[in-house]
C-alpha cells in the first residue's frame, strides 16, 4: 500500500471515520458544510460531503476505498469542490476532479492510477508571457479583461477580473499592471479596491458562473456532418442529445463533432466510457488539424477522461468540471462546445451513490432529483452576454445510452424535455452500416427556423426549401416502404418507383457519411447544399423523362446518376458536381 | 492477529461480526468453524464495532461460535510465470496435483485503473482464422470483445477455435519471438463439469495447456467465489502481459453466472435493487473487469479479453448483455437460427461489431481493400436479409433481377463465408478472396462502397475466375 502524500491544507476540525461501504464513507465529529471537500483516511483520499445528519457526515470518495478502516481521520478543507481556472487547461487531459492525468502518471511512476495523489489542475510554475490590455488609470468592472496570454497557437487566453471581486455594475481603477513573464499565481494587475488579479481563478463546479443575459442563439454550430447541418442543425449555445443503443455510433458522432465543429474551444468529457476510446482521442487529436486554421486540434481542446473503471464519485463530478471550464472560456467571449459522453453514466453514478445512501428511489432506481440535475446541467449551456459585455456561448451535446436502446427510460425522457435538438441513433441503420446512423424520421431540431437566416445568407437563398424537399421525399419513401414490404417494389406505379430511387440517393449519398474517409469525413455546408441540388437535378430530369414516356427501368439504369454516390469523396466537388449535373441531364434527355 | 467469536448474524452468504478494532474495507477474513473447516471471506462493509463479511464458500456450517480472523490485507493473487500450465480453483489454489506454486509477487486482485494517458491504442490485428470475425468484425490486441450467446449454442467451440488459431501475422516472420509469447488464461465461472472437460480436453489435445492458466469455478462450487475468480484471472493476465511481456488472451465464461453471484450478494445485503434485481453498481463492477484489457505504453505485452455470456432468453436488452455492450469494444453474436441451419460457427455478423476494427485493418495491417469489402458485404447481406422477408410474401418471381442477386448473395455469404467449420483456419487473404468471389455475384455498379481502384483490381469479370467458391462447393 502506498504511503500517502501529505496534503497542504491546515488541520482544522477533523473527524473520524465511522463506517466504510464502497465509495461512501461516514464520519463522526466532522465540522463540515454540504459539498465541502474532505481528505479521507491515512492516505488522504479526496471526497465530498453529501449528507449531514446529527454529528454524522456522509462523504462520497473520489478514489478506491479498499483497506480504509473506521477510526482513520477525515480532514476538512472547508472549500467546495472547485476547479483551477487559468492558462494551461487547453491541450490538457484531466480525470473527473481535474487532476491532470499526464502529471499523475509522472507522480505515481506507474501506468496505474494510484490513490491519495493530488495535483493542481493547471501548472502553477509554468511562466506565461502576459500582455496587458488595459493601462494604469483605466476603470474596470467584474469579468473585464486586463490582459492576454498566448495559451496555445490557436487560443489567446484572456485574464479577467474575478466575478466575485466587485459588485455588479461597480468599477474600480487599475493601479498597477505590467507586461512580462509570470506564473499563474503571481499578481499581474492591482486594482484600487485592493484586488490582486492573477491568471489563476478558482470556481466551485456545482455553481454556474455569472452572466449578464442569456440570448436566443442565431448562429449554427457547423459540424461538417451532412445530416446534422443539413437536416437537424444545432445552434451555437444550443443543447442536443444523442441517444442510441450500444454500437450505434454515439462516440463516433461525438468525436466527429469534437473534430470538426466550428467552435473556438472544445471541452470533451469522457464520462464513464472506454479507456481505449479515450486513448484514441489522446493519440489522434494532437495529430489532427483544426479545420479552421490547420493548427493541432488539441490546441483548442480540453479533455476530461473518467473511464468506466475509475471511481464512481469522480464520474458524478466530471460533468460539472467540464461545464465549469467551458463557462470560463465563454466568459472570455469564445464559442465553446461541450461534448459529454455519456450522460447516462453520469446519471448511473448518481443512482449508485443515491442507493448507497439508501435514499428513496424514483423511477428505475434513479434518485428523484435526476430530472432537476439534468436540467441544471443543460441550463448552463446557452448563448450569453457575459458580465464583461462580450458575447460567448456554451453548446452542450450529451450522448445518452438507454438500456436496451429503449428511449422511454428516465434519462432519455428527462433529457428530451430539456434539449432542443434530438439526434436519435438507430440500431437497424447501424447494423447495415449506414453511418452516421441517425434516424431521420425520429430526430428533430427546434433551432431550424432561427438558424435558417444564417444558412440563407451564408450558403444559399433556398437552403430551407431544399431541406424541406429532401424531408418530403424521405417521408414519402417511409410510407412507400411499408407498401413495398407487402407487395414488392415492382407492383408500385412508375412515379413511386422513381421516388424510391431518388430517396435511395438521399439515403446513400447524402445522409451517409464516411467518418473514416479523409475527404468525406468533413463536408462544408456549401458541399452539403450542392449535393442536395444534384440529387434534385436527377429528380427533376428523371420525372421529366418519365412524363415523356421513358420506362422507369431505363431511367434507373443510367450511367451518370450513380456517380452521385461519389460526391462525398471528391475534394474538388464544385467542378465534379457541375459536370455531373450536366451529364445526368444529357443522359436522361437522350432517352426521349 | 486477533480472533473473534462474536458473530451476531448469519444471512445468506453474509456474516456480521462485532469487532473492537478498525477493520479495513475489502480486507480478507478467515472463519474457522467448530468442525475445524476454514472458510474465506471479504469485508463488504466496515463500521465501528461491526463488520459485514461476504463468505466465498457459503455460510453453511458456520455458527455463532465460529471464530473470525482478519488478515489485515486485501485479497492478493500470488503470481509467477510458473502458473502457465497449471489448473487452479476459483480462488487461485492449485487443484492439479502439481508442485506448490512459489509466487514471485503477490498482487492486489482489485487492480487499479489504468491511466488513460498511459494506455496505448490497440491496433494490431489478431488473425483468428474465422472469416466472420477477421473479415467483418476484426479483433485487435488489447481489445475486449465478448461473445453474446444463449443456452445450447456452440459458443465454447467458437472460443476454443479462437484460442487455438489466434495469431498475429507479422510475427510469423518476426524477430521478437523472445519478447512476446502468446498465453491463454481461461476463467470458468459456474460452468458445468462437462463443459469444463471439453475445454480441458481441447487444451490438452492441442498442447495449448502449457501456455495456459486455467481457473475453475464449476457450477457446484460456491457462487460467491465467482465474484473473485475473474479478478484472479485478470490479475494473473496483467502480470504476464505487463511484467513478463506475454500477449495474453483471456477467456471468461460464463459472465452471466458472475452477475447472478453479484445479485445474490446484493439481495443478501438488502440493497435497493436495480433492473431485474441486479445491483445498481453492476455497470461499475463489470467495467472494473472489462477495462482491465488493453495495452500500456512501453510494455511489450497485451491483455485481450473474450468474455462469453449467455443471454437469458436470447434477449440482448437484458441487463447483463446490455451493460456489457456499453463497456466492451463491440460484440460477436452467436445466432440460434444460424446454428439450427448448421452453420459453423453460427455468427450473425449484422448485429456483431468490432469498434477497434477500423484502425486495425487496411494497408500494411491486413489489406488495402479490407474496409471497403467489409462495408459492401455488410450492406449487401443486410439487403439480402431484408428481401428474404419479402420473398416469403410475394415469391422470387416478383422481385427484380438485382434483388434476386442480393438474395443469392445472402445465401452464399452464409454458406461460403460464415460456414467454415470449427476446424478450418483461414488466413485474411483467403477470407478477403472469398469476399470478392461473393461480391462479384453482384453487378459492378451496385458496389458503391468500394473504391473504383479496388473494383478494377479484384472484381471477377467472369465466373471462371471465381474458383474458390466452386472448389468450396
Amino acid at each position: 500500500m502506498s504511503k500517502a502524500e501529505s496534503t497542504e491544507t491546515t488541520p482544522s476540525e477533523d473527524g473520524v471515520i465511522q463506517s466504510v461501504s464502497g465509495p461512501v464513507v461516514s464520519a463522526r465529529d466532522l465540522d463540515a458544510r454540504m459539498n465541502d471537500v474532505v481528505y479521507v483516511g491515512d492516505e488522504g483520499l479526496m471526497g465530498e460531503v453529501i449528507e449531514i445528519e446529527g454529528d454524522i457526515t456522509t462523504i462520497q470518495v473520489y478514489e478506491e476505498t479498499s483497506g480504509v478502516a473506521p477510526g482513520e481521520p477525515v480532514e476538512n478543507t472547508g472549500e467546495p469542490l472547485s476547479v483551477d481556472l487559468g492558462p494551461g487547461m487547453l491541450d490538457a487531459i484531466y480525470d473527473g476532479v481535474q487532476r491532470p492525468l499526464d502529471v499523475l502518471e509522472g507522480k505515481m511512476g506507474s501506468p496505474y492510477l494510484d490513490r491519495g495523489v493530488d495535483a493542481p489542475g493547471i501548472d502553477l510554475e509554468k511562466e506565461w508571457e502576459f500582455e496587458p490590455a488595459v493601462e494604469v488609470g483605466d476603470e474596470v468592472g467584474r469579468g473585464d479583461v486586463v490582459g492576454v496570454v498566448e495559451e496555445t497557437v490557436t487560443i489567446d487566453h484572456k485574464v479577467m477580473v474575478p466575478p466575485d471581486a466587485l459588485e455588479e455594475d461597480e468599477t474600480t481603477e487599475v493601479t498597477a499592471i505590467e507586461a512580462g513573464s509570470f506564473d499563474v499565481t503571481e499578481t499581474v494587475a492591482e486594482l484600487a479596491n485592493g484586488t490582486e488579479v492573477s491568471m489563476h481563478q478558482e470556481w466551485p463546479v456545482r455553481e454556474a458562473r455569472p452572466s449578464a443575459n442569456k440570448k436566443t442563439p442565431r448562429t449554427p454550430l457547423v459540424s461538417g456532418q451532412r445530416i446534422l447541418d443539413g437536416l437537424f442543425p444545432i445552434a451555437k449555445g444550443g443543447t442536443a442529445a444523442i441517444p442510441g443503443p450500444f454500437g450505434s455510433g454515439k462516440t463516433v458522432t461525438q468525436h466527429q463533432l469534437a473534430k470538426y465543429a466550428d467552435a473556438d474551444i472544445i471541452v470533451y468529457v469522457g464520462c464513464g466510457e472506454r479507456g481505449n476510446e479515450m486513448t484514441e482521442v489522446i493519440e489522434d487529436f494532437p495529430e489532427l488539424e483544426d479545420p479552421a486554421n490547420g493548427n493541432p486540434l488539441m490546441a483548442r481542446t480540453s479533455l476530461i477522461a473518467n473511464t468506466s473503471n475509475m471511481p464512481v464519485a469522480a464520474r458524478e463530478s466530471c460533468i460539472y468540471t467540464g461545464i465549469t471550464i467551458a463557462e470560463y472560456y465563454r466568459d472570455m467571449g469564445y464559442d465553446v462546445a461541450l461534448m459529454a459522453d455519456s450522460t447516462s453514466r453520469w446519471a448511473e453514478a448518481m443512482r449508485e451513490i443515491s442507493s448507497r445512501l439508501e435514499e428513496m428511489p424514483g423511477e428505475e432506481g434513479y434518485p428523484a432529483y435526476l430530472a432537476a440535475r439534468l436540467a441544471q446541467f443543460y441550463e448552463r449551456a446557452g448563448y450569453f452576454e457575459n458580465v464583461n459585455g462580450t458575447e460567448g456561448s456554451v453548446s452542450a451535446i450529451g450522448a445518452v445510452s438507454p438500456p436496451g436502446g429503449d428511449f422511454s427510460e428516465p434519462v432519455t425522457q428527462n433529457t428530451l424535455r430539456i434539449v432542443k435538438t434530438f439526434w436519435a441513433l438507430d440500431a437497424d441503420l447501424a447494423e447495415r452500416r449506414h453511418f452516421p446512423s441517425i434516424n431521420w424520421n425520429e430526430s428533430y431540431s427546434l433551432y431550424k427556423d432561427q438558424l435558417d437566416p444564417w444558412f440563407e445568407d451564408e450558403v444559399a437563398d433556398d437552403w430551407s426549401e431544399k431541406r424541406q424537399w429532401a424531408v418530403d421525399v424521405l417521408d414519402e419513401e417511409t410510407e412507400l416502404q411499408e407498401i413495398v414490404q407487402l407487395v414488392g417494389k415492382d407492383a408500385l406505379p412508375d412515379d413511386q418507383q422513381l421516388t424510391l430511387e431518388v430517396a435511395r440517393y438521399l439515403r446513400e449519398a447524402y445522409l451517409q457519411q464516411n467518418a473514416f474517409h479523409p475527404v468525406d469525413t468533413y463536408c462544408p455546408p456549401e458541399k452539403t447544399y450542392l449535393m442536395l441540388t444534384t440529387i434534385e437535378t436527377f429528380n427533376d430530369e428523371a420525372f421529366d423523362a418519365l412524363e415523356a414516356g421513358v420506362p422507369v427501368e431505363e431511367i434507373v439504369d443510367t450511367e451518370a446518376a450513380p456517380r452521385i454516390n461519389r460526391i462525398g469523396v471528391q475534394e474538388d466537388y464544385e467542378e465534379y458536381v457541375e459536370e455531373l449535373k450536366a451529364d445526368i441531364a444529357e443522359e436522361l434527355r437522350s432517352l426521349y | 492477529m486477533k480472533e473473534y467469536q462474536t458473530i451476531t448474524e448469519i444471512s445468506g452468504p453474509l456474516v456480521y461480526a462485532e469487532v473492537d478494532e478498525a477493520i479495513g474495507y475489502d480486507e480478507i477474513v478467515e472463519i474457522e468453524t467448530a468442525q475445524g473447516e476454514t472458510l474465506r471471506g471479504q469485508v463488504l462493509e466496515s463500521s465501528e464495532g461491526v463488520v459485514a463479511i461476504q463468505v466465498f464458500e457459503g455460510t453453511s456450517g458456520i455458527d455463532q461460535n465460529a471464530s473470525v480472523r482478519f488478515l489485515g490485507e486485501t485479497m492478493k493473487m500470488p503470481v509467477t510465470e510458473d502458473l502457465l500450465g497449471r489448473v487452479l480453483d476459483g480462488s487461485g489454489r492449485p487443484i492439479d496435483d502439481g508442485p506448490e506454486i512459489v509466487p514471485e509477487e503477490r498482487q492486489d486482485i482489485v487492480g487499479a485503473a489504468i491511466n488513460p494517458y498511459s494506455r496505448e491504442y490497440p491496433e494490431e490485428f489478431i488473425e483468428t482464422g474465422v472469416s466472420a470475425i477477421d473479415g467483418m468484425n476484426t479483433l485487435v490486441r488489447g481489445q475486449k470483445l465478448p461473445i453474446f450467446s444463449s443456452s445450447g449454442q456452440p459458443h465454447s467451440e467458437l472460443a476454443m477455435q479462437i484460442a487455438r488459431q489466434a495469431s498475429v501475422p507479422e510475427e510469423e516472420e518476426g524477430d521478437d519471438e523472445e519478447g512476446s509469447e502468446f498465453a491463454v488464461i481461461f476463467g470458468a465461472m459456474g460452468i458445468t463439469q462437462e463443459e469444463a472437460n471439453e475445454f480441458m480436453e481441447d487444451f490438452e489435445r492441442t498442447g495449448a495447456l502449457e501456455r495456459s492458466v486455467v481457473f475453475m469455478n464449476l457450477a457446484d462450487d460456491p457462487a460467491v467465489e465467482r465474484t473473485v475468480t475473474p479478478r484472479m484471472v485478470l490479475t494473473t493476465a496483467e502480470y504476464l502481459a505487463f511484467e513478463k511481456d506475454y500477449h495474453v488472451l483471456v477467456i471468461l465464461t460464463d459472465m452471466t453466472n458472475y452477475c447472478e453471484a453479484l445479485r445474490e450478494i446484493g439481495a443478501a445485503r438488502e440493497e435497493v435493487p436495480g433492473r431485474r434485481g441486479y445491483p445498481g453498481y453492476m455497470y461499475t463492477d463489470l467495467a472494473q473487469l472489462y477495462e482491465r484489457a488493453g495495452r500500456i505504453q512501453g510494455r511489450e505485452g497485451s491483455v485481450t479479453q473474450i468474455p462469453i455470456l449467455t443471454m437469458p432468453g436470447d434477449d440482448d436488452t437484458h441487463p447483463i448483455p446490455d451493460l456489457t455492450g456499453y463497456i466492451t469494444e463491440g460484440q460477436i453474436y452467436v445466432d440460434p437460427d444460424l446454428n439450427s441451419q448448421g452453420l459453423q460457427p453460427p455468427i450473425n455478423v449484422l448485429p456483431s461489431l468490432s469498434r477497434l476494427m477500423d484502425d486495425g485493418i487496411g494497408e500494411g495491417l491486413t489489406r488495402e481493400d479490407h474496409a471497403d469489402v467489409k462495408d459492401q458485404m455488410f450492406a449487401a447481406y443486410a439487403e439480402g436479409e431484408d428481401l428474404r422477408d419479402l420473398v416469403n410474401i410475394v415469391g422470387r418471381e416478383a422481385l427484380s433481377e438485382l434483388d434476386n442477386k442480393y438474395l443469392d448473395f445472402a445465401d452464399a455469404f452464409e454458406s461460403e463465408f460464415v460456414d467454415q467449420g470449427f476446424d478450418q483456419n483461414r488466413d485474411i487473404e483467403e477470407t478477403l478472396e472469398i469476399g470478392w468471389d461473393l461480391l462479384s455475384m453482384l453487378p459492378k455498379d451496385a458496389l458503391n462502397r468500394i473504391d473504383e481502384e479496388f473494383i478494377e483490381e479484384y472484381y471477377r469479370e467472369d465466373d471462371s475466375e471465381r474458383e474458390v467458391v466452386e472448389a468450396a462447393d
